[in-house]
């Protein structure tokens, strides 16, 4: 019974529980937990920022002091998400530096933050700590000057991958002498060059500070002295990694290196000159997670740095590792669980290296906990695949990219839909799949029938008729998240599991079949979805009904009115399917 | 690998291609094809008396009126929404929209029961139709606009020309019947109909590969100190940010697919052209002026706006001054910005330049 309890003690016992999944599922119980667990909520993730409105979030949940928040669809990493589209963070920021004057933490991914927003926040939240913007946009480094100037308890500030104005390095300098509080600093998306002395300073007053990312601008020289005033830091990204060849340059950084005792993650490398490697040996056998993929180094080089880090469990690396460089990172790292391979020359036609599908079927035989891969090569077999799957039975994440997106089975030049039915087949509890490659309906019905634990799925040019999709709708109980390009999928499939797209967060699918007609008639039929047709061409009425629209986006959401922030190319459809457009 | 996943692939199509000429049995579909089965997920649809024998296991292959609940989902008016009326018994109706529905390239695999008469029916609807698209395809570009760079230039190809090429394509596509998957591919249905370099274009597929940009600008860099190529690297896309005073947001172009002045500023008037013309009213009207470039035109080529772009080292220049492959070097990001506010760059040279291009 509610009432034997008192609230206070309800509380206590909910402080507990961390994951979203519990909290929703207490607070479902009856009405007197829902009460008690929402005012007790301190965190919120929204996986999709127009599901649901900042006013909603506020109203349910009035104590939150952790937000993060994701915006634009994950196909805007790749350009298909044409400029102006939206996932602006000012409307949030505004209503919460109003609502959550005790707000902490604000973690923002693929959105598009201002100045006018970094200054608002810094200016807000008196116990202001962590700022994480991943893949946004839309800021300056004037903007980083008002957090860095004006938040007294800053704890991590973590701009991965943004793409910042660069205006000038000056913004470093604006922390304040008294900021002492500093955990983590990740500004290796900036281009401009910041005050030397004053990073040295900046590290040399933060104690606390465990993560260090430079960016490419911070010469070597200057690594060795930044190090020593951090022997604490736990995660290092470096700047560019090359300097003339000087015993004193070396012998500095080897021996500051060799004070960073607990040093595990290790990232930048910029420019690598090869012969300053070494200077890290002394940390990598503790060393777990080595982020390459920005570095040229010959395999020869990348190999013997490997053969030190036994206990790696993440490799991030360009294809310059090679298949012999896979076979040495299967031979010495026998707790690697997550393997990325870039390409170095993504839009040459002919491989520049001799790396194939070899080195991953190596590195899936030899590697017991490996579960996480993506794999960028040029060719691709149902056999290797096959043995992937048999090597590797649990793999999570499993993303291929074939370089020619319909690539057939190089050997048998059949398609690789039995390849990648043998993944899903075998890897049982599969979450994330990407497939490239020539890939028929065949493949889908694999999906469908197999990958129960799938939650997210990526597709580009593959399928033969809508069939495919109606497979993955139909079949994947656990989507969660589909995007599709260039794929001959079209109305019937969509309409036919409508109600599937509400289970989901969200629909991407572009340069595909979907009729502007058929948006019209899913918006209709499921009025908690919101249906986006993005259009550069004009409006959809000036084209047939039954033309295809360029892209779709379709995403649930308990906001009932339109999105407000629509730029001119996106018209969304409302339940009596009249065109609503800016 | 288990019998049954390599096994069944030649068998299905076997069995579909001849559904279609004799279309009796219902029972040889339904065991060898999967078809459109609508999952009741909400219990919204009623037809758990057909459903119920499907819901067991997905593999269960029992056939499921698809038509039925196309039914339930047709909540328009009829008429206004011609995908109900295609797929209920319209063999003749011959509209784009019917045809489309009917695209599967591949041969229908059992969406019916009961009502495959419809499909078939609408099938040779199509024939009809099919060979008088047919020949328009030989005159169009690639329908794919994200496979050739050159299609960009094609958006100056009106909407409605474009979407004829579309699904004049599927149409052509239909009548190749293929039985190799291959050609049911969209990338490669433009290679059998216009004999056009699909192919060759493929590496400058918009988005394609999916390498962040981030990472493509770091390679760039890379791939230069590794080795010398051409001077320009082979990175195969450039995007830069085009601002225009007074717009609520910004765009990004792509400088390499342009391959002179001309080119990229045609294509910032469309895309800008909707900001001005804002101010001439008849915003939403279908059929209105919404891509009057001549009045945007006019605009930059008289003296209300001027093209800008900001340079390598931070300089803010007018656009024209320099050679085109210098130009996609250098710039870094485009602005529109008031002829009033020019005032102090580089010699207007503009006109000049576009002469000589």
């Amino acid at each position: 019974m509610a009432y034997s309890f008192p609230e206070e003690v309800l509380e206590h016992v909910f402080s507990f529980l961390s994951s979203d999944r519990d909290r929703n599922a207490v607070s479902l119980v009856c009405k007197s937990w829902y009460d008690i667990e929402r005012w007790c909520r301190r965190r919120i993730f929204v996986g999709n920022c127009y599901a649901v409105s900042p006013e909603i979030v506020i109203r349910r949940f009035p104590e939150l002091r952790a937000v993060e928040m994701k915006g634009k669809p994950h196909f805007a990493d790749f350009n298909l998400v044409p400029e102006g589209w939206g996932a602006y963070a000012y409307p949030w920021i505004a209503a919460m530096a109003e609502a959550y004057p005790f707000l902490e933490e604000i973690k923002l991914k693929r959105m598009v933050v201002t100045d006018e927003s970094l200054e608002l926040i810094s200016k807000s939240y008196k116990n202001f700590k962590v700022l994480v913007l991943t893949s946004c946009e839309g800021f300056t480094t004037d903007g980083l000057a008002s957090i860095a100037a004006n938040c007294r308890h800053l704890r991590e500030l973590d701009l991965r991958e943004s793409e910042v104005e660069d205006l000038s390095g000056h913004w470093l300098s604006h922390f304040p002498d008294s900021c002492t509080s500093l955990v983590s600093l990740n500004m290796s998306c900036l281009g401009s060059e910041v005050s030397f002395s004053a990073l040295e300073r900046l590290v040399a007053r933060s104690p606390n500070l465990r993560t260090l990312r430079l960016n490419r601008a911070v010469p070597l020289e200057r690594l060795a002295n930044l190090i020593r005033r951090a022997p604490q830091l736990v995660e290092l990204g470096t700047g560019a990694y090359s300097a003339e060849i000087r015993s004193d340059t070396f012998s500095n950084l080897a021996d500051a290196f060799s004070a960073c005792k607990q040093l595990k993650t290790l990232s930048g490398f910029w420019d690598v000159v090869p012969s300053y490697l070494p200077a890290m040996y002394s940390v990598c056998s503790g060393i777990t997670s080595l982020n390459l993929s920005y570095a040229a180094i010959p395999s020869s080089d990348l190999v013997k740095l490997i053969n030190q880090c036994q206990n790696l469990q993440r490799l991030w690396v360009l294809d310059y590792i090679e298949d012999s460089g896979l076979d040495a990172l299967a031979a010495s790292c026998k707790g690697l669980q997550e393997l990325r391979v870039f390409p170095s020359d993504p839009f040459g036609a002919e491989p520049n290296v001799p790396l194939t599908e070899q080195g991953l079927v190596s590195v899936s035989e030899g590697c017991p906990k490996l579960e996480s891969v993506l794999y960028f090569c040029r060719q691709m077999s149902n056999a290797a695949l096959i043995a992937i799957a048999k090597n590797r039975p649990n793999f999570i994440r499993f993303r291929l990219c074939i370089i020619d997106p319909q690539a057939p089975d190089y050997l048998t030049l059949e398609p690789l839909d039995t390849g990648f039915g043998a993944i899903v087949e075998n890897c049982k509890e599969l979450r994330r799949l990407s497939m490239t490659g020539l890939l028929t309906d065949r493949v889908f019905k694999y999906i469908g029938s197999h990958a129960k634990k799938l939650e997210m799925l990526s597709v580009a040019f593959a399928g033969d008729s809508d069939l495919g999709l109606h497979h993955v709708l139909s079949g994947c109980d656990s989507l969660r998240k589909l995007e599709i390009r260039d794929c001959p999928f079209g109305d019937k499939a969509l309409l036919a599991n409508a109600a599937k797209l509400e289970t989901m967060r969200s629909l991407w699918m572009s340069s595909c079949f979907v009729s502007f007609g058929a948006c019209k008639l899913l918006a209709q039929k499921m009025p908690r979805l919101n249906v986006e047709v993005i259009d550069e061409r004009g409006p959809p009425e000036s084209r047939p009904e039954g033309c295809s629209v360029e892209r779709v986006y379709v995403y649930r959401t308990v906001d009932s009115r339109q999105r407000l922030d629509r730029p001119d190319f996106v018209w969304t459809l409302d339940e009596d399917s009249s065109l609503r457009y800016s | 690998m288990s019998a049954p996943l390599l096994g069944v692939g030649g068998d299905e199509y076997q069995n579909n291609i001849t559904l279609l000429s004799s279309p009796t049995s219902l029972e040889s579909v339904c065991q060898n094809g999967s078809e459109l089965k609508e999952r009741n997920y909400m219990g919204l649809s009623d037809c758990s008396s057909v459903d119920s024998s499907a819901k067991s296991s997905t593999s269960d292959y029992s056939c499921c009126g698809l038509n039925l609940k196309a039914t339930e989902l047709r909540l328009g008016p009829p008429g206004s929404l011609s995908l109900g009326r295609g797929l209920e018994c319209c063999p003749e109706s011959s509209t784009a929209i019917d045809e489309k529905l009917l695209f599967p390239l591949h041969p229908l695999k059992a969406l019916v029961t009961g009502n495959k008469r419809v499909f078939s029916d609408a099938m040779n609807g199509t024939s009809e139709g099919k060979h008088v698209s047919a020949s328009e395809v030989d005159t169009m570009l690639s329908p794919r606009p994200s496979l050739k760079p050159s299609v960009k230039a094609s958006k100056e190809v009106s909407a409605a020309h474009q979407t004829k090429v579309k699904e004049a394509v599927y149409k052509a596509a239909v009548l190749e019947m293929p039985h190799a998957p291959t050609e049911s591919r969209p990338g490669h249905i433009a290679a059998t109909n216009n004999d056009a370099s699909a192919p060759a274009t493929k590496a400058q597929v918009v988005g394609w590969p999916p390498v962040r940009q981030f990472r493509k600008n770091n390679l760039t860099t890379t791939s230069k100190n590794n080795d010398e190529v051409d001077g320009k690297a082979s990175n195969g896309a450039s995007f830069v940010k085009v601002s225009m005073d007074g717009a609520p947001y910004l765009r990004k172009v792509d400088l390499i697919t342009y391959s002179a002045y001309q080119g990229l500023s045609s294509a910032l008037e469309k895309m800008f052209s909707c900001f001005t013309i804002g101010q001439y009213g008849s915003h939403g009207a279908p059929g209105a002026e919404m891509m009057n470039e001549s009045k945007l035109k006019d605009l930059l080529n008289g003296s209300e706006y001027v093209l800008t772009y900001e340079d390598k080292d931070g300089d803010w220049m007018l656009v024209g001054d320099v050679p085109w492959e210098m130009f996609i070097d250098t710039c870094k990001r485009l602005r529109i910005m008031k002829s009033s506010d020019a005032i102090g760059l580089a010699p207007r040279a503009v006109q000049k330049n576009q002469g000589k291009k």
